[in-house]
């Protein structure tokens, strides 16, 4: 297939834009993610969502709606579990996401007959997002850039330092309520771009590889941003002509673009010294 | 008679069943400049952090003057520096400016706040570091820049927690001549292991050991007393 041809399939173009989509909300909320060292707990988050698809896999209703519905009582049960219970939080952490893989494989095993969609939420599927789910990802990157112009400086200046923002009379336990909800939703809705099983990545990778290049928080969102398109448009045209999983070869992608630059910036950095 | 800008009264806190404070009592006036002392794990942070409201008493209250309202409480702080990420992406000059947006000090624009975060880098001789991320500041630096933080809200009281530690002697020497100078606007509180410099700078000192003691001023008057 000549490759302008592949924009003219309706299917290709959704992938696109979900692949789009994917890398500005995976840039901007994996920024608050990694710089508040709370990637453990969004992995939490993602596999405790399972447990909602097993749930909506029996009772044969939306299993993103169910991946939502576990992916918040998680992240607030982790929440609750650290801050109210006294249970170290690592270990909630470690409870959640059990839970909610433990659940969602017996609500499998139960569901009467074969459950042909399974594998798409586990790896991922890009070819086969819906447009409603289009949307929902359309509307969610909306909420994210409102509440990122909006509250820019109390989100930078509340994850840098904690303590001074809360003796400054900052509402930190609602605001940190309230970012953990909108890092479940990038999650859940990133499912489908590259499955649970990766979807972390796409929070993470990219920042590893701004960082590089940035120390400035407001830069390396935008960087995130950039590499998470080239990680995700690249990883899409590739995977479908060799014929390999999207998922898969999306995360491979954005690894070795943090490999190349890495390398790359190293190199010219020694010579740049040597000089 | 004159109100103190904050009055704590018979004050015990206690992690778990471990008591870390014990009925301490202190008032804290507008010219204060008290220096606080006392070993490690004594209370001497615990105590600082009632005064800011991050942990809550088991008994007794902590009363603050009608100008310091619960919202927005003009108390400068700078804490102890070992406990900030140094890998976070933030430049010095948005370090400065995080001590103002957070109380909503009613600058007439953006540019009047960023000048002000400014000239108070000038004034503490960091104005080159203003692009710098905040990682890659020396130990001196980082207090310079977290004391303009503190004094950007126009603090009535200032709270220094350990400033002393990771600088040198000549920058912990300009420090305390800097306090000294601000002391003329505004009460000072710091907690310092250095009593030797405590006692040039200070007017009263405290010792924090589980209980408050208030401390007769200068070494003779320590020995006189059988402290030292």
């Amino acid at each position: 297939m000549e490759f302008f041809e592949l924009f003219t399939y309706g299917f290709f173009r959704n992938a696109l834009l979900t692949a789009l989509f994917a890398s500005i909300s995976g840039g901007i909320i994996g920024t608050y993610v990694v710089t508040r060292r709370i990637v453990f707990i969004s992995g939490g988050i993602t596999h405790a969502s399972f447990g909602g698809i097993g749930l909506a896999f029996l009772l044969g209703f939306d299993p993103l709606l169910g991946a939502t519905l576990f992916a918040l009582l998680s992240a607030l049960g982790i929440q609750f579990f650290s801050h109210r219970m006294d249970i170290r939080e690592d270990s909630a952490i470690a409870i959640w996401w059990s839970l909610g893989m433990a659940l969602g494989i017996i609500f499998v095993f139960l569901t009467p007959g074969y459950t042909p969609n399974l594998m798409s939420y586990l790896f991922g599927n890009i070819l086969t997002v819906t447009r409603k789910e289009l949307w929902m990802m359309l509307a969610l990157l909306l909420i994210l850039l409102g509440v990122f112009t909006l509250f820019f400086r109390k989100i930078l200046y509340l994850s840098f330092d904690e303590e001074f923002a809360r003796a400054s009379g900052l509402p930190v336990s609602l605001i940190n309520y309230l970012m953990i909800i909108l890092v479940s939703l990038v999650v859940v809705l990133n499912i489908r771009t590259v499955g649970i099983i990766l979807v972390l990545a796409l929070l993470t990778i990219p920042q590893a590889t701004a960082n590089l290049f940035t120390k400035d928080y407001r830069k390396m969102m935008l960087l995130s941003v950039l590499t998470g398109m080239a990680g995700t448009i690249s990883g899409l045209v590739i995977s479908f002509y060799l014929d390999i999983p999207s998922g898969a070869t999306i995360i491979f992608m954005l690894i070795l673009l943090f490999g190349f630059t890495r390398t790359v910036k190293l190199r010219i950095w020694r010579k740049l010294q040597l000089r | 008679m004159i109100k103190p800008l904050v009055h704590i009264n018979h004050l015990t806190f206690a992690w778990e069943d471990e008591p870390v404070l014990e009925d301490v009592d202190l008032k804290i006036f507008e010219d204060n400049f008290i220096g606080m002392t006392g070993p490690n794990g004594g209370g001497k942070t615990t105590l600082i952090k009632a005064i800011l409201g991050l942990v809550s008493p088991r008994s007794g209250r902590i009363y603050y003057r009608e100008d310091l309202p619960r919202k927005k409480r003009p108390i400068g702080y700078l804490p102890q520096i070992k406990h900030l990420d140094r890998k976070f992406p933030i430049t010095v000059l948005d370090v400065v400016r995080s001590g103002s947006l957070m109380r909503n000090i009613p600058f007439r624009s953006r540019s009047e706040e960023k000048k002000k975060a400014e000239r108070l880098l000038e004034e503490t001789g960091a104005e080159n570091l203003k692009k710098k991320p905040v990682g890659e500041l020396s130990g001196g630096e980082m207090q310079r820049v977290f004391l303009c933080r503190a004094l950007i809200s126009d603090p009535r009281l200032l709270i220094l927690d350990e400033p002393g530690t990771y600088v040198d002697n000549r920058f912990e020497k300009e420090l305390f001549e800097k306090l000294k100078e601000l002391n003329e606007k505004m009460a000072i509180l710091v907690v310092s292991h250095n009593t030797a410099m405590l006692d040039r700078y200070a007017k009263t000192m405290v010792s924090v050991n589980r209980q408050l003691r208030h401390l007769p001023s200068g070494i003779t008057g320590r020995v006189a007393d059988g402290i030292l």
